[in-house]
């Protein structure tokens, strides 16, 4: 495997582990994100995986670029070695369209299906969490099926409320906290996403597998009541 | 206490930002201008990490219900006590009752106020700095309104001490940090460089590029003659970073700063060095900056020798507590 090294600036390092999103080096950013949050090296203030790098910060007081350059090279050598870390699965009740999902028409139309056919192709996806970012506990997910891909918004919304379950393009995922955002909303989970009090304070992380299950909005209330219970 | 009286522009409890929770996309928030805020900490016998407020342009009215011992360091914002104007980067005793207000921003666009103790807020994540979108963290997670009330810390016994001491007592300042009308912030080349083409690469280190008014904690846009890739491309969001300066399809780059999002797919051209944050941090809409390479040896060169200096002024601070005490 071809891994390369770049400075992003004076603070921090890129570790490149592929140019393309796909599975492999999907679990090669998996296993270095393993590796950086067992070893800790002392000079690492913190590590940011994402679809084919993993940004690691540093202070320079304790290292310069050459010398973690050079030990991350030497950690990444044991890096085949490891078992790939058994990926968690995390279901998403989600309460489709209505006032919850306005653009569920939209997407089901710009693909010629029914309602009915978008949430059936969406709850039965295989998902995986690429990466968090964006947000707090925002999920860039993969997988979802083309049947049901959609444009982002021509001109972005201003408030898209928290925790609404959104599709732009090939991708799916969900708005943690309530901010403007382009991408076409199709549904609400009752669960919350962003815990700030909790460690980790987000509810996905980066290589979580994911299931959408459709609830009803009686069930979405009840669910609201207790947003961080696995089940109502 | 700190009782607000007058909220300002944009007044946010700051501390030097929340480390370690970038990969759940948590921001680091923290000071725009960290070098002020750590000064400004050590000047009234603080941790440098301690939560201090970064006062923004239009200052607020502030009194305080009790003696305290404050430092004020980065942009000179006119500030005055109880109608007196006051000096910046030293140690000031003030009196129960007395009032904090500010004036014409005359160099810089933010101010530090550092308090003996501490703003005591909860920490959230490690961290008392304000994350306004989120709304946690600083002062209930928003910026500071009229009638809110603001904890401090406890004192130390030496900081106790010197708040008995009269204004004047203190005299010795810190020489000021320099922050210019059109500053050259030198910068690395960053990591999608050479995808631009070589009028670009030539144009962002040789033209003036305005601040425009899209600009907050979150970024700075800049204005300027248009930067463009040598051929289009569509890349794979990462990790940005404090100073990363993006450039979208529009061409006009943008600096992002400690609001940052943790993760962008624009193509970055350039990184600040660390030790320039504060001079693009200070700068004021419509004022402009020009870009000059630097390598990424020298610039992790500077931020030690910056490091070493602090210790330094740590040190001296220390010795005058000693003298006054």
């Amino acid at each position: 495997m071809n891994i390369s090294f770049s400075p992003l600036g004076d603070q921090a390092i890129v570790i490149e582990l592929g140019n393309e999103i796909n599975e492999q080096t999907e679990q090669q950013i998996r296993k270095v994100a393993a590796l950086l949050e067992s070893r800790q090296p002392e000079w690492m203030t913190e590590f940011v995986p994402a679809f084919v790098t993993v940004s690691v910060f540093y202070d320079p007081c304790l290292a310069l670029y050459d010398k973690v350059k050079i030990e991350l090279e030497r950690l990444l050598a044991h890096l085949g070695e490891d078992i790939p870390a058994e990926s968690r699965t995390v279901e998403i009740p989600v309460c489709y369209g209505g006032k919850f999902g306005p653009d569920l028409e939209f997407v089901a139309q710009h693909n010629k299906l029914t309602p009915r056919e978008v949430i059936d192709i969406h709850t039965a996806g295989n998902y995986s969490v690429h990466m968090i970012g964006f947000a707090p506990g925002f999920p860039f997910i993969g997988g979802m099926s083309e049947k049901i891909a959609a444009p982002r918004r021509d001109s972005p919304r201003i408030r898209i409320p928290e925790r609404t379950v959104g599709i732009a393009g090939m991708q799916t995922g969900v708005y943690p906290i309530e901010t403007p955002g382009g991408w076409q909303l199709i549904g609400k989970t009752p669960l919350r996403l962003f815990r700030p009090e909790n460690d980790p304070p987000t509810l996905l992380q980066a290589g979580d597998k994911v299931i959408f299950k459709e609830i009803s909005e009686d069930d979405y209330h009840a669910w609201e009541e207790d947003p961080d219970a696995e089940n109502p | 206490m700190l009782k607000i009286l007058k909220s300002g522009l944009q007044t946010t409890v700051q501390d030097l930002g929340r480390t370690g929770f970038q990969k759940y996309g948590v921001i680091a928030s923290g000071a725009m201008d960290p070098y002020a805020h750590r000064l400004a900490n050590l000047l009234v016998g603080n941790n440098e990490q301690a939560a201090a407020l970064e006062i923004t342009l239009a200052g607020p009215v502030i009194e305080f219900t009790e003696d305290v011992l404050i430092a004020l360091c980065g942009g000179d914002l006119s500030p005055q006590l109880d109608g007196e104007a006051v000096g910046t980067w030293r140690t000031l005793a003030v009196a129960k009752g007395s009032t904090l207000t500010f004036g014409e921003p005359r160099i810089g666009a933010r101010c530090y106020l550092a308090i003996a103790g501490g703003i005591d807020v909860p920490a959230v994540m490690g961290s008392r700095s304000t994350y306004l979108r989120a709304r946690i963290g600083g002062f209930q997670g928003r910026a500071l309104e009229k009638g809110d009330e603001l904890p401090i810390g406890d004192a130390t016994q030496q900081q106790k001490a010197l708040q008995q001491h009269g204004e004047n007592d203190f005299d010795w300042q810190l020489a000021p940090a320099r922050y210019f009308e059109e500053p050259v912030i030198r910068m690395m080349p960053g990591r999608q460089f050479n995808l631009f083409d070589e009028d670009s690469k030539k144009r962002i280190f040789s033209e003036a590029y305005t601040v425009s008014a899209n600009s907050d904690r979150m970024g700075y846009r800049l204005e300027g003659s248009g930067l463009a890739l040598k051929t289009p491309a569509e890349l794979i969001s990462e990790a940005v970073a404090f100073g990363s300066v993006q450039v979208p399809a529009d061409g006009n780059p943008i600096v992002l700063l400690a609001d940052r999002q943790t993760t962008g797919g624009y193509p970055k051209i350039g990184q600040v060095a660390s030790v320039d944050l504060p001079l693009i941090s200070q700068l004021k809409q419509g004022q402009q900056l020009r870009f000059k390479e630097i390598s990424v040896a020298d610039a992790q060169q500077r931020w030690i020798e910056q490091e070493q200096s602090i210790h330094r002024i740590k040190a001296a601070i220390q010795l005058k507590w000693e003298e006054w005490t």
